[in-house]
Formats: C-alpha cells, structure tokens, sequence
C-alpha cells in the first residue's frame, strides 16, 4: 500500500503523492458544496433580474440590479404582511410552547406522583403519530372553538403540536441536572415556582436554547397545519403566502416579483443561520441523537 | 410544603394537558371512529358504515397510484439519503491527510451542506420548481450551456421523470441533515481505532465498513425513521412543484395529498381519515421495525 510505505519513511513524505490522494475528496465534497448551494444563489441572483432576463438567460447576470423586485413582492405581492403574520404566530407559539413544555417536563422529571409515567408517556405517543390523522378532526375542534383563521387559534395549535417533543427532550435534560441546589433553595423558603423559574430554569439553559431553536425552524417552516386552520388570505403565514403567491404570480408571469419573495421568505433563516451556526446544527441535531 | 407542591404540579401540567388533550389527542381518537363513518362535514348526519371505506381504498386508483409513490419514496429517498450522508461524512473525516485527520475546509462543506434543511418545504419547492422549468430553469440551462440540448426535458411534465424530480428534491433537501448527523456520531470514535486500522493497512472501503459503519449504525438507524417519515410525507412539495396537483397522470400523487384533497375539496370526511388512519398503520409499522432491528444488533464500545 502506498499509504503505509510513505509512513514508514522517516523524512517527510512526498507532498504531491498526498495531494494526488484527496483530490477526488476534495472534487466529491466541492460538486456536493455546489449542488447545494447553486439553486440558493441563483433564486437570489435572479430576484434581482428584470423579467425579460430571466426569461431569456437563466444563467445572465442582471444587468443592472432591480432593486424593485423586492419592493413589490414585499408591499404588492404581501410577503411583508405574511413575514409579519409569521413572527406573530411563530413568536406567540414558541413562547407558549417553552413556557408550558418546560413546566410539564420539569414536573414530571422531577416530581414522583401517582399517574406521572403515564402523563409522560401520552407525550411521547404523540411523537410518532402523523399529522395528517388528525388533521380532519383537529379543523372541526378549531372550528367549533371559533378559533379558524385567527392568530390565537394557531399559536395554540403550534403549540400542542410542539409540546410533546419539548416535554420528551427537557425532561431528560430536568433529569440530569444535580439536585443539591434545588434543595438548598428549597432550605432558604424559596416556593416550587420560585425554584423552577429562579434555580431549575437557569440551570437548563443549554437544553431551553437547543430545543427553542429546533422548536423556531418547525414552526416557522410549517405548512399543512396553516393550510388547513388558516383559511384567511390576511393571516397567511410566510410558507402559506408563499405557495399561494407561486401559483397566482406564475399566472400574472411575474417571474422576478416571485424570485424576490422566495429570496425574501429563505434569506433571514440563512443569515441567522450563518451568524449562530454551531448553535443551530447542534440544537437540529440534538433531537436525533438522543 | 405538601399543599404547595401540588398547587405547583397542577399548575404546571394541566395547561400544557389541556392543549394536547383538546388539539392532539382527541383529534387522533375521533379519526379512527370517523373513518368507519361516511360524514360529510353536516352535524348529526354521520353514519356508521363499519369498513366500508376501506373496502373503497382498495378501489380508487390514485389512492392506489398514491400508496405505489409513497412505497417507492420509502423504498429509494432514505436509501439515497444515508449513501451520500455517510459518504460525505466519513470524507469530512477521514478523506485528510494520512487517511485519520478532517479533510482542509471541512467546517465550510458543513456550513453549507446544512442550508436546505433550514428552509420551509414550500421554499424549497418553489426554488426547485423554478430549477426544473423547462424554458427559463437553472438545470435546463446547464444542459444546454454544455452542448445537451438533448437532455433538456420538461422535468415535472413528463409522468416518467415527475417522480424521481421529486424525489431528488427530497433528497437534496435532508442529505445536508444527515451529514452533520453522522458527522457528530464519527467525531464519537476514539481516533485511535482509525490509526489502529492504518496500520493494518486497511484500506478507505475496509475501514468504513469494518469501523465506521458499525460504530454509526444506531445513528443510520434513527435515520432510516425519520426519512421513513418524510418519505411517507412528502406533501408539500408535491402539492407546490407538481401541476394538479398530483403530477401528470398522478404521477405524483401521495397519500397526503389524496386525504387533503378528499377532506377539504370534497367535504368526505370519513373517507379521508381511512386515509389517515392507513398512513398511521404504515407509519407505526416502520417505527416498530426500526426499533426491532436496532435492539438486535446494538455494538458495544469494548
């Protein structure tokens, strides 16, 4: 093997044999690289292009940067009334969902009652259902309630829907966490509210930041649950406005006006992405690897 | 203290039970009861129709047409997925020098691998939908930037070549994923195990088969659940990139897609959730085979 023989030397082995070795890694990891990347840079490239250009060159670079693309499908078009729309319900949600998952999963990690595996349990079973069985009976619960195409309605939806992975993660996460200082908080008079929010809540940070993250990217990238509750062209949510505006723009051939609103609807997520990177991977990933 | 502890317990729990009994819960009970029953949407107008449709399923051809894409999804996305993740990431690894160290850069390939699995499916299927179009999309126009005119197709037009787009496009959106996944898990190995097996005189194939792979395999096997999962899916971007929606001829046609159509097009509810509830069956069915064939064949860390 030649890998073994240039080891066995004991100067420096030659550079180039190296070189000559990992440059089809190097070639595989670069055309994966490109592939992933190409259609994101193109999409934002053309949303800078008149509709003439993109008609005419898929490949041309905009001659002079249409900057009104972005104007229109932000005010026109309504991307900057869906973006809005999705910060309300994604940040009412998350909220909810952290709040009352990190309590639920506090008390059943750390309390020993009657019923608590069970409690537990029902969380977890909900984990491995599909959405779509549900998703006939859940309209007509939303829709008795009153709640059909209104903020409230899907921030509690979101939310139920986010809560049993919340409870599954944080509750091994409340496990883990020494007790000692619970104790000695509950020693100085401190409540059991006191300790969850004061001594328990700082303490599991990590986890509240990796499963909030997880959490965000679901909710803000949800689709068929808006569809279905939020028939409200008003309250559409960003994907929601976004498959909508692809079918009506592809009509009306505004071509440049959709690539705007596609850049628009994927350009925030990149860059926050970008700027917390490691936070992120780790916070996506952590779900799998428990 | 007693009297506060379970003030506490109850206030703690009973919000977060109140949500998941009233919009998760009792929405999963009453589809199974719903789908033995032929409503239509009207109150008090639902009768009970024992298996009748389920016996209808078995009939309508782009359920059928539906079934065979989710199956063939199932069959080839997770398979795909898992290749080109393990590959990528054992080369992220140990495709450096001396055959042990990350390769140069590694850090930037994950950054950007990572991209499409922060995107809405609904972005992404737009973006792809805008990549496979015929006349003015990025991949035709790379066909024919280098003289393949012939190659250039209508991509989502054509009921032989709707299905496997879709499916690349699904890959192409969880491979990323899968990278940083495995990644993580190899990061796990000792070093010493990779030196040990150079110094065997292993082989890149020999070492990934012999080391790697086995010591990652819980890490493909959770994998395999979850790209089970979105295979059996696949809603979103169907219902985006392809025409009808469904594809030409249902060529495209998924079990999601059929069970919104049914419910919220055609008012038969009771039919959509046999739907609904089929998709639970075969969703279960994975999970537990997943379960089953990890229990089996755990590798222990000597």
């Amino acid at each position: 093997m030649t890998l073994s023989l240039s080891r066995s030397r004991v100067i420096r082995p030659p550079a180039p044999q190296r070189s000559l070795r990992t440059f089809p890694v190097h070639l595989a990891m670069l055309a994966w690289g490109v592939v992933t990347a190409l259609p994101l840079i193109w999409a934002i490239i053309s949303s800078f292009k008149t509709d003439n250009e993109i008609l005419n060159d898929p490949w041309s670079l905009p001659s002079s940067p249409q900057a009104g693309n972005w104007a229109r499908a932000w005010s026109q078009a309504s991307i900057g009334r869906y973006f809005f729309n999705s910060v309300i319900v994604v940040g009412g949600a998350l909220l909810l969902t952290m709040l009352l998952g990190g309590l639920a999963a506090y008390a059943l990690a750390r309390y020993e009652f009657r019923g608590n595996r069970l409690i537990y349990y029902t969380f977890v079973a909900a984990m491995f259902f599909p959405v779509f069985l549900a998703l006939v009976p859940l309209f007509f619960v939303v829709q008795q309630l009153g709640l059909l195409g209104t903020y409230q309605g899907l921030i509690l939806v979101y939310a139920a829907y986010a809560i049993p992975f919340t409870v599954f993660f944080l509750h091994s996460f409340f496990r883990s966490l020494p007790g000692e200082v619970a104790e000695a908080a509950f020693m100085d008079g401190c409540s059991h509210a006191g300790v969850f929010f004061r001594v328990m809540l700082p303490m599991a940070r990590p986890g509240m930041v990796a499963v909030g993250i997880f959490n965000f990217l679901g909710l803000w990238n949800q689709y068929l649950l808006p569809l279905v509750l939020n028939p409200d062209p008003d309250r559409y949510v960003l994907a929601q406005g976004l498959a909508a505006l692809s079918v009506s723009q592809g009509y009306r051939s505004d071509w440049s006006g959709l690539f705007a609103g596609l850049t628009i609807a994927m350009l925030p997520v990149l860059i926050a992405y970008v700027a917390f990177q490691r936070h992120i991977r780790a916070g996506m990933t952590a779900g799998a690897v428990k | 203290m007693r009297h506060g502890r379970w003030r506490f317990l109850a206030g703690a729990l009973i919000p977060a039970l109140v949500l998941h009994v009233v919009f998760v819960l009792s929405p999963y009970a009453q589809a199974f009861y719903l789908s033995l029953t032929d409503w239509t949407g009207v109150a008090g107008e639902a009768h009970f129709v024992g298996a009748d449709n389920y016996a209808r399923l078995g009939g309508d051809s782009l359920f059928l047409d539906a079934v065979r894409n989710n199956a063939l999804m199932l069959l080839l996305v997770p398979l795909i997925t898992i290749a080109l993740g393990l590959f990528l990431a054992s080369m992220l690894h140990i495709g450096g020098k001396g055959g042990t160290r990350g390769i140069k850069g590694s850090g930037a390939y994950q950054i950007i691998y990572f991209f499409p699995q922060l995107l809405s499916l609904v972005v992404v299927g737009v973006l792809w939908s805008f990549v496979y179009n015929p006349n003015t999309g990025l991949l035709n126009g790379a066909l024919r930037g280098i003289g393949l005119d012939g190659l250039a197709k209508s991509w989502l037009a054509s009921p032989s070549l709707a299905l496997p787009a879709v499916m690349a496009v699904l890959i192409w959106s969880s491979v990323g994923f899968y990278v940083v996944l495995f990644s993580a898990a190899i990061d796990g190995i000792p070093k010493e195990l990779f030196e040990a097996a150079l110094l065997d005189g292993a082989g890149g194939w020999a070492t990934f088969t012999n080391v790697t792979f086995p010591l990652v395999r819980e890490s493909v096997q959770v994998a395999f659940v979850y790209l089970g999962i979105a295979a059996l899916d696949a809603f979103a971007v169907v219902q985006v990139m392809t025409v009808g929606p469904g594809g030409p001829d249902g060529a495209t046609e998924v079990i999601g897609l059929s069970l919104y159509r049914n419910a919220f097009q055609y008012g038969k509810f009771g039919y959509a959730s046999a739907m609904g509830v089929a998709l639970f069956f075969a969703t279960l069915t994975l999970a537990v085979m997943a379960l089953r064939s990890s229990r089996s064949s755990k590798v222990e860390m000597a």
